[in-house]
């Protein structure tokens, strides 16, 4: 079983999003990145289904130089190899993007290494496009669901499960696939030492694919207006008790 | 111009999220072909909580149609059905069935031929769905199939004339808008439901329904779900009235029975923060914030939890937040009506005993 697992680099962003100057990215001056949450599990579904039916896991992202470091931190936690579409920085869209992957795709094809499975997030935190793996899946002429926790495979093919209005969807393909995973579907490892070191001296292949425009051209990011509330302290510790039940009370919630 | 809009059902009725997108797309059908000349000042803005802006148009407004697309049989829009009704009532002037002889199933990629289909035999000039698990899925697949952009999660559009659409949509779960143009000649949108409330047209529509016979191609089918027969029991979190919410300052499994007993009282759920899932004290689906659930609660009693950005993502809409915190500088109590500096596993049982003890005397 040969997978790829697309992942991308994106601000941790703690108590407030704030926007650079010319509106064009998130201020990242105070902030460290990290892997986007979903993916981060589509590393962890990717290891668990090789460590089930062997295989190897590569992982690939398309980011700026220092997104090496989330390649990284996949390998650590036991994926094979790494791949970095490198950029100058610039934002990419959802179809440049679904692009170069399939390139590395059909790369690996021709050298006979052809993927079974590519595993991505079901949205990026930050741009939240919704529709990566669905362009890839496309191009290449493979099946697709999106969403997913939780995966099986067998002789027989995939069963992908997702909740719908309360209720659990099924659906039965066979492989190659695409797949986007949200949360949920697992719980991430931790990385061991032996991992991290292996990760350190890791050979990262990379590729430099031309920056084009999408069919969605960002003109400028702003923060929604909210109002900023301080709230009212009705008191402290159990003292504050009565005052909580009054309140709940005046808002209807009491039986 | 026509616009169309995905549908999802639920019960008998049209899905609460599709009735946000129909108010939505409602905004965009209206004035395309009321206000020719002035490309840039029809459209829909909803990017507030306000509805106001909802009936900029309606189909009553110089040729503007809204169609909806239904993977459903005819008789279930029938006049007196609650689908007929709310399409009706939202303005929906034509409605495309496909029924179930024609495609028994939720197929994305079919879902996005018929859609693909209806554009060219409508002239649709914008195709729009709830930003759901489906709408989002189907209108990748759509993009795809049609090589053209689609924008996800907007709170605006409108015309922009020669150059397409102007947009506003959410990025970081609706943390953060980008305005962006949409160069394409049909926009392809998925709308942000949680930034628009589901308003009614100001007159009803004739509801014209169509039985469609899509054009399928081999393999579109390929995927198609089978859907669980059983609904899991109890109180969904998304649609809860009262949410506890439990963070790391619950500090391990064993402390959440308190909260859970607060909830059981006040007929609510327990919901918990990213940090309580990723330590495996609770499980994910019980997760409010970017990665898990949108709440919608009238009250979230949020109790140890800091208040971090991507947990104020999923908790922003409830009606009152109250805060149960130690530290009197955590971030939870800007975005907090109330609060209460203090432990909660101090607070939390007096609160209960205190529910209970009023129980008895009333």
């Amino acid at each position: 079983m040969e997978i790829l697992v697309c992942v991308k680099r994106v601000p941790m962003v703690g108590g407030k999003i704030v926007v650079t100057g010319d509106g064009q990215d998130v201020d990242t001056r105070m902030s460290g990145f990290a892997m986007s949450p979903h993916e981060e599990c589509a590393v962890e579904e990717a290891i668990q289904i090789t460590e089930r039916l062997g295989g190897n896991v590569s992982v690939l992202t398309l980011g700026p130089p220092d997104a090496a470091e989330q390649l990284r931190d996949a390998l650590a936690l036991g994926a094979g190899r790494a791949v970095l579409l490198e950029t100058d920085g610039r934002e990419w869209g959802p179809i440049a993007t679904a692009e170069e992957i399939v390139a590395e795709a059909r790369r690996r094809a021709e050298a006979d290494q052809a993927y079974d499975l590519l595993l991505l997030g079901n949205e990026a935190a930050d741009t939240g496009d919704y529709q990566v793996g669905v362009r890839v899946a496309h191009a290449l002429g493979w099946p697709c669901v999106t969403g997913i926790k939780g995966i099986e495979i067998d002789d027989g093919g995939v069963r992908a499960r997702r909740e719908y209005r309360g209720n659990e969807e099924l659906f039965e393909f066979g492989l190659p696939a695409v797949i986007t995973v949200k949360e949920g579907i697992n719980l991430p490892r931790y990385p061991s030492l032996p991992g991290r070191l292996r990760a350190k001296r890791a050979v990262i292949e990379e590729h430099r694919p031309q920056w084009r425009p999408d069919g969605l051209r960002k003109v400028a990011l702003r923060v929604p207006e909210t109002e900023r509330k301080q709230a009212t302290v009705l008191g402290t510790g159990a003292d504050a008790v009565p005052a909580l039940v009054a309140l709940l009370d005046e808002l209807g919630v009491l039986p | 111009m026509t616009v169309l809009c995905l549908v999802e059902r639920d019960g008998a009725g049209v899905a609460d999220a599709s009735l946000r997108a129909l108010t939505f797309a409602r905004g965009l059908a209206g004035p395309g072909d009321a206000d020719p000349g002035g490309a840039d000042q029809g459209g829909v803005d909803l990017g507030g909580t306000d509805p106001g802006g909802a009936d900029l148009g309606g189909v009553g407004q110089a040729g503007g149609r809204l169609a909806a697309v239904l993977f459903a049989g005819a008789e279930a829009l029938a006049s007196e059905t609650p689908a007929g009704q709310e399409l009706a009532g939202y303005g929906v002037s034509d409605a495309y069935v496909i029924e179930p002889g024609q495609l028994p199933g939720y197929a994305p990629l079919a879902w996005a031929r018929v859609l693909a289909g209806l554009i060219e035999t409508t002239g649709a000039t914008a195709v729009l769905a709830a930003g759901t698990d489906r709408g989002a899925e189907v209108m990748a697949h759509l993009g795809a199939l049609a090589g053209a952009p689609m924008a996800a999660n907007c709170v605006s559009a409108a015309p922009s004339g020669e150059a397409g659409w102007r947009i506003t949509r959410q990025r970081w779960a609706g943390l953060l808008l980008e305005d962006a143009v949409l160069e394409a000649p049909t926009a392809l949108l998925t709308v942000a439901t949680d930034a628009i409330a589901p308003t009614p047209a100001a007159g009803r529509a004739a509801l014209t329904v169509h039985r469609h016979e899509p054009a399928l191609a081999d393999g579109d089918q390929a995927v198609m779900a089978t859907e669980s027969a059983e609904r899991s029991g109890g109180i969904s979190l998304a649609t809860a009235r009262v949410v506890v919410g439990g963070g790391r300052g619950v500090g391990g499994p064993e402390g959440f029975a308190p909260l859970e007993e607060l909830a059981g009282l006040l007929g609510g759920v327990v919901g918990v923060s990213r940090v309580v899932t990723s330590e495996g004290w609770r499980p994910h689906k019980q997760q409010v914030g970017q990665t898990g659930t949108k709440i919608t609660p009238e009250l979230y009693l949020a109790c140890g939890i800091s208040g971090a950005i991507q947990h104020i993502a999923g908790c922003a809409s409830a009606k009152h937040i109250v805060a149960v915190n130690s530290d009197a500088g955590a971030p939870i109590l800007s975005h907090a009506e109330y609060a209460v500096i203090g432990d909660l596993h101090e607070v939390i049982p007096a609160l209960v005993a205190a529910i209970k003890a009023r129980g008895v005397s009333a």
